[in-house]
């Protein structure tokens, strides 16, 4: 993981076959810019960096259900609960699953474990839009291979 | 179509926070109910899961812009809940 350029999720652990839940890690790093603001001298993750982690774990299920012809946006974070601190060197399993998939958006409910233990977790809407033109679908897709994302099991030759 | 009805504007009232009695069939939503393309999300949402549908909103978005369709057509309720009740009836058939 590497917070400080929204690098949340290490490797995607497994997408289940009927493409409903998914399963990340991200170990948040013993050194990060971010924890000289948050905060000096008492390091923690902090919380919308934890949302966005989860919010990373449903995007990179969302590409896998479209295959990667279309990319999630996140629109909207629900009853979001942050239930303790999270320190570095701790290693977090992120998990999502698929409530809705609608014409153009998905919601899903998703939640950050450690050791066995629910740390945070949400329900998001994504709007899930064409890819914009550029250069953002190649480096997404080159993120995927870093993290493990199954490319070949979920893309269109 | 009374009964569409009654649900979407239940709906509309909880997800938008809007006063029950203020929604009408002849309401537009967004422009006499102030409901934004977000805050449609939700009531998509409820409204899929409600009547076990799925509301073609890309398909709709595309003939607006395109000058094919009003948006009347789909976001004055009484014109909304007769696409509901269609997309209801097709699932059914």
């Amino acid at each position: 993981m590497r917070p400080e350029v929204f690098k949340m999720i290490d490797r995607v652990v497994s997408i289940d076959p009927s493409l409903q839940k998914i399963h990340c890690q991200g170990l948040v790093p013993e050194e990060s810019s971010i924890f000289e603001g948050h905060f000096p001298g008492y390091p923690i993750m902090p919380g919308v960096l934890l949302i966005e982690a989860m919010a990373q774990t449903t995007g990179w299920l969302v590409l896998a259900r479209n295959r990667f012809n279309k990319m999630p946006f996140l629109a909207t974070v629900k009853e979001a609960k942050l239930r303790t601190f999270v320190l570095p060197g701790q290693n977090l399993d992120l998990y999502s699953e698929i409530l809705h998939e609608g014409s153009g958006f998905v919601v899903a409910k998703t939640q950050a474990m450690l050791e066995g233990k629910p740390i945070c977790s949400a329900e998001l809407t994504f709007r899930v839009l064409p890819w914009p033109e550029g250069k953002m679908k190649p480096v997404v897709m080159k993120v995927a291979e870093h993290v493990s994302f199954p490319l070949a099991d979920f893309t269109d030759a | 179509m009374s009964s569409t009805f009654d649900t979407v504007a239940s709906i509309i009232a909880e997800t938008c926070d809007i006063p029950r009695d203020t929604i009408t069939p002849d309401s537009h939503a967004i422009d006499d109910l102030g409901i934004d393309s977000l805050d449609f999300l939700d009531i998509a949402f409820a409204i899929d899961k409600a009547f076990g549908i799925k509301l073609p909103l890309e398909q709709w978005t595309q003939e607006v812009n395109d000058g094919k369709a009003t948006t009347e057509q789909y976001f004055v309720l009484k014109n909304l809940c007769a696409r509901i009740d269609e997309l209801v009836a097709a699932k059914v058939a």
